[in-house]
């Protein structure tokens, strides 16, 4: 598998689900280079998710840009792809058609898909489950299948959100290690949407903390430590308290940002 | 990489082939119970009617001059006719209703617009008994064949609209996010998500529209037309011949259940659903 990152540009941006509804964020600004793993990080309903889905294009901004490359991205790509909470897996596929799916969209010939769907299954130890059905997995398992199916496009760009929220500790651990650890030695960029801060601090470069309402970042902190990366780890214990200090100072301010918007539209 | 990822049990559970196999046998068992029953039931009844003077003229009905009908009728061709002229009926106004049942459901499923504007006509089209549509039908369509064709495309068109909008609205909007994010098409989304998704309610809808189909195809044969069962049962009322009309009646309700078991089949071999009873 040949992937290579992307570098990411935001300007400005900017969504609202209903015109006269209240911005989910807005001026957001956001550069990543090639092959950064991104943490954004913030509380439910600060906007995370949505800008994740707008970066992915599947919301389109109501105001600013997106450019990857210096490309304006405008719409849904097999080159930027999304995990999602849930695996979505498709119930009536098995895993091997789960993860070439995406391959089948794009018109891939048979033996070239397979070929490029057992490499895929072999990053992420599945290849025994290949001709099982997706509904005798486990929900680690389901989400290994989502990842595989990520992978199989050669991706410049993996979004997450949230993805491994609903799994147990030690497959949720085992994943955020893995899905770093693939993404490091393949190249492409991570950009992961959580409220979990081990997860951040495990997974990410570099962290944003996203607050308020509309959401902005608030706070900047790069994530400077080698792989991999234990839970355990005194760097990583430390890391954490950094970020969960800075996690809390930046709620704190956002909270009293919007004491002040809502006092002034009072007056 | 981890070793974890056999680890963890979120599948079903897997029934044994052992303990499949005996409720196999056990619904087998009970199914031909049933039957005996029932097969007795009507040879007891027919042996009542043969042992009273006043009733021994309508012995005629009883299961075994029935059975004995059999051989008579397929000799003459007739049984083969009947069944073929109904069949071609049934199908093709089967095949009616699939071909725009389908679409219909799937705009019904999906947009909420189409939805509200054909609710209420739909509503007020499925209460009307399809056979109070026949004279219209018979001055519509030259043949008769094609006026029952009408009524019963008109009859089992609604489950099939109806299942498949039921189908639609179950199926997980993240499969359609996920799917666009791998940039399937418009016609790869219809092809590969949501036909497969709904297959198992298309299936579900067919199946009760042969139940309506079948029930609205005998009475409307009564009318008109010279050939299939329902024609077949009212000639042999008129002919007094009560073995060939019970004959006809029991080979309505074998074909009946044998088409019905056909799409029980389908409905359980395009289901994704686990844990599914048909």
């Amino acid at each position: 598998m040949s992937i290579r990152g992307v570098n990411i540009r935001v300007e400005d941006l900017g969504f609202r689900y209903s015109t006269r509804g209240e911005p989910a964020f807005r001026r957001l600004d956001l550069a990543s280079p090639r092959g950064e793993a991104l943490a954004i990080i913030g509380r439910s309903g600060c906007g995370k998710s949505t800008l994740l889905h707008v970066i992915a294009g599947l919301n389109k901004p109501t105001e600013g840009t997106i450019h990857f490359d210096d490309k304006r991205i405008d719409g849904p790509s097999s080159r930027w792809v999304m995990m999602f909470q849930a695996p979505h897996l498709f119930p009536w596929m098995k895993v091997s058609q789960n993860v070439g799916v995406g391959l089948g969209f794009a018109g891939w010939p048979e033996a070239e898909k397979r070929e490029r769907v057992a490499e895929a299954l072999r990053l992420v130890e599945l290849t025994e489950f290949a001709e099982t059905n997706v509904q005798d997995l486990s929900g680690g398992q389901q989400q290994r299948v989502a990842l595989a199916r990520s992978l199989v496009m050669e991706p410049e760009l993996l979004l997450l959100d949230e993805p491994f929220s609903a799994l147990d500790a030690f497959t949720r651990a085992s994943l955020q290690r893995d899905v770093r650890s693939i993404a490091k030695r393949l190249g492409f960029n991570l950009i992961i949407v959580t409220h979990d801060i081990d997860e951040a601090v495990l997974m990410a470069d570099r962290a944003l903390i996203m607050a308020g309402k509309p959401g902005k970042f608030m706070h900047e902190m790069s994530v400077p430590l080698p792989d991999p990366r234990q839970r355990q780890d005194p760097e990583v214990q430390a890391m954490r308290a950094r970020l969960m200090d800075a996690f809390q100072t930046a709620a704190r301010a956002a909270g009293g940002v919007r004491e002040e918007e809502a006092a002034s539209s009072a007056h | 990489m981890s070793l974890e990822v056999a680890a963890g049990g979120g599948g079903d559970p897997v029934q044994g082939n052992a303990p499949r196999a005996a409720a196999r046998l056990r619904g087998a068992q009970n199914f031909a119970i049933g039957l005996a029953i029932l097969a007795a039931l009507w040879w007891l009844g027919g042996a009542l009617l043969a042992a009273n003077p006043r009733t021994a003229g309508f012995a005629n009905f009883g299961l075994l001059p029935t059975l004995a009908a059999f051989p008579g009728l397929w000799e003459a061709g007739k049984l083969q006719s009947a069944i073929a002229a109904s069949g071609y009926r049934l199908g093709s106004g089967l095949l009616i209703a699939v071909i725009v049942g389908v679409p219909i459901g799937i705009l019904v499923g999906q947009s909420r617009r189409f939805r509200d504007l054909s609710n209420s006509s739909f509503q007020f089209l499925r209460m009307i008994s399809p056979l109070s549509w026949m004279p219209i039908a018979v001055y519509v369509f030259k043949q008769w064949d094609d006026s029952i064709v009408f009524l019963v495309a008109f009859a089992s068109v609604w489950p099939v609209i109806y299942q498949t909008a039921a189908g639609l609205a179950k199926v997980d909007p993240a499969w359609f996010k996920v799917a666009r994010n791998l940039g399937a098409s418009r016609w790869q989304m219809l092809s590969r998500i949501v036909m497969p998704a709904i297959n198992f309610d298309i299936f579900t809808g067919i199946r009760l529209a042969l139940g309506v189909a079948w029930v609205v195809l005998v009475p409307a044969e009564l009318l008109g037309v010279t050939s299939g069962l329902g024609y077949a049962i009212k000639d042999a009322r008129e002919t007094l011949s009560y073995s060939h009309l019970t004959a006809m009646v029991l080979t309505i309700g074998v074909i009946g259940f044998a088409l019905d078991a056909l799409c029980a089949h389908f409905v359980r071999k395009y289901s994704w659903h686990r844990g599914d009873t048909v």
